[in-house]
């Protein structure tokens, strides 16, 4: 379980961007949604350790995380998938994959895997991760690479961005099937109803503050009419 | 094994430029501190001293496929100056693979030097592999490992080749010249990677001429200069008729590294198309973060990255 107290950050320049979070994840499969500039990318970022808060304490199953490094926090369970994918020249997807679970992967193996995201293993095992792969072919690798590590958290920032709507429809298939076949937790930053509506738990956050959390019955119709607040709220 | 009498150390820095001694049978030759030790010919391939210089005659007749020649060169003893020519007569429609390779192991206090002057005349529509390795190993007391390779290809009408040259550890001083001359729908590709550390310097001039018609070049240089290293990297393709060039040029620096990426591409006909595309930086803290999310430590992740990259 992940528990989040009073964390908050404000930038060397003096700006707010998270500001006294509170926060129990019980459920499995978990939104984070929220107006653009809400918190939301920094929130996760705080969780794997690439931001370090300004105050506040982050516990995983009771242990407390928030003095660890990116590294010791990945070998403890958190996962982060990157709303951009890095890419790597001379890297290639047999090579991360292996790195992803640790050890070196047989070539069947590291294609299971890519079988898993909708992938045809034997065009991409060997290829680089560089620029010769689309936005959508990035995401699918970045998210076999959490399959590989099957970790206690996972999590995903914004998976819909820079891919278009029709590669994240069939991506919200792999989604659903990465729930049924990993045993931890999902976390992921969205904007999308189809993700929203298949989360057990979504946290709202506005302003860096969490405004609501609750189950997709709750807290869907407060996005419907909330829209407008949003814009007036950024506006202002 | 082949018989011949190769020392086990010996042996070892032929391994270490990825030459075995089962690989010396056949057409071949080992030149060791600075003097032929061992050659052969085969049915199809002759390999003969030159008369009036140092170094080889490498004749392979008119469709020859799938040999594979090997010709490394061992320095084992300290301030030995070698200079050596080699020269390659390839006939037509072959299809072979060259090996070669230097390697230096220089524990005494002078410098040792190996400049290896290579020429290529590919026959028409003949193709080759050519892989060269470029290795040594010293201590800071012990004196300076120099190699200035010079490569000289000319290929005919329709012909092909390929260039896979890599230097990755203990040159301290190198000049790498590399001359290409392309005819009628000739090919060249040119593949380098090196690695330079300590006080090291490596200089690259590639200059291709793309004379012929519907002549293509492609010449990729990737490079990682680490502590108080130099290198400096010169291209210069000139299209000449309807052809295409493209070279590029990618570098991560690190420490107190410095890297010069001077390109130059000239195109003297309306139909030339040349492109370069230069690249000079350290590693992206986005790479190191994301590998470090998946548990390599940083070290580990700037390995990771800078192997990937050279390899």
């Amino acid at each position: 379980m992940l528990e989040i107290k009073h964390l908050s950050y404000v930038t060397p320049e003096g700006k707010t961007i998270l500001d006294d979070i509170n926060l129990k994840v019980d459920q499995r499969f978990v939104a984070i949604t929220g107006p653009n500039g809400s918190g939301k990318s920094t929130l996760a970022k705080t969780i794997a350790g690439i931001i370090t808060p300004t105050e506040g304490r982050i516990l995983l199953d009771g242990e407390d995380i928030t003095g660890m490094s990116i590294t010791e926090r990945a070998k403890n369970g958190v996962s982060f998938a990157f709303q951009q994918p890095v890419r790597f020249k001379g890297i290639t997807v047999s090579d991360i994959i292996s790195i992803a679970a640790g050890r070196e992967l047989s070539l069947d193996d590291a294609c299971e895997y890519l079988s898993e995201v909708g992938l045809c293993a034997r065009d991409y095992i060997h290829r680089e991760i560089n620029e010769s792969l689309s936005g959508g072919e990035l995401k699918r690798i970045e998210i076999a690479t959490a399959f590989a590590r099957s970790t206690k958290l996972t999590l995903f920032d914004e998976p819909e961005a820079g891919i278009d709507l029709w590669s994240f429809q069939s991506l919200i298939k792999v989604f659903e099937r990465m729930y049924e076949k990993m045993g931890g937790t999902i976390m992921i930053i969205s904007h999308q109803e189809r993700i929203l509506s298949f989360a057990e738990q979504i946290i709202l956050l506005s302003g860096g503050r969490i405004e609501a959390v609750g189950g997709k019955d709750e807290i869907m119709p407060m996005l419907m009419e909330g829209d407008l607040k949003y814009e007036c709220a950024r506006r202002a | 094994m082949n018989g011949l009498n190769i020392s086990s150390d010996k042996l070892d820095m032929l391994g270490k430029i990825s030459v075995m001694a089962e690989n010396l049978t056949g057409a071949f030759s080992l030149r060791v501190d600075g003097s032929p030790y061992a050659k052969g010919s085969s049915a199809n391939v002759t390999i003969s001293a030159k008369k009036d210089l140092p170094g080889i005659d490498i004749r392979v007749k008119d469709g020859t496929v799938g040999e594979k020649i090997h010709i490394p060169v061992i320095l084992t003893q300290s301030g030995i100056k070698d200079l050596v020519y080699n020269d390659f007569y390839i006939g037509e429609n072959c299809d072979i693979e060259i090996v070669a390779g230097c390697g230096i192991h220089n524990h005494g206090h002078e410098d040792s030097a190996h400049d290896g002057i290579h020429s290529f005349h590919i026959g028409r529509n003949s193709r080759v592999f050519y892989s060269e390795k470029h290795y040594g190993e010293n201590s800071p007391e012990s004196g300076k490992n120099i190699m200035n390779p010079t490569t000289i290809i000319d290929i005919a009408e329709g012909g092909y080749m390929e260039m896979d040259t890599v230097q990755i550890q203990g040159v301290d001083n190198t000049i790498r010249t590399t001359k290409g001359k392309l005819g009628d729908n000739a090919t060249l590709k040119i593949t380098e990677r090196i690695m330079t550390d300590g006080d090291q310097y490596a200089e690259t001039r590639f200059e291709v001429d793309l004379d012929g018609e519907d002549s293509g070049t492609h010449v990729i240089s990737r490079s990682v200069a680490r502590d108080n290293s130099k290198q400096l990297y010169i291209s210069n393709v000139n299209g000449n008729r309807k052809c295409s060039g493209h070279t590029e040029c990618d570098a991560i620096i690190m420490d107190n590294a410095s890297v010069s990426a001077v390109p130059k591409i000239s195109a003297n006909s309306t139909d030339a198309s040349l492109i370069h595309e230069a690249a000079i930086g350290k590693i992206a803290g986005e790479q190191l973060i994301k590998l470090m999310t998946l548990g390599l430590t940083e070290k580990e992740a700037e390995d990771k990255i800078i192997n990937g990259f050279i390899s």
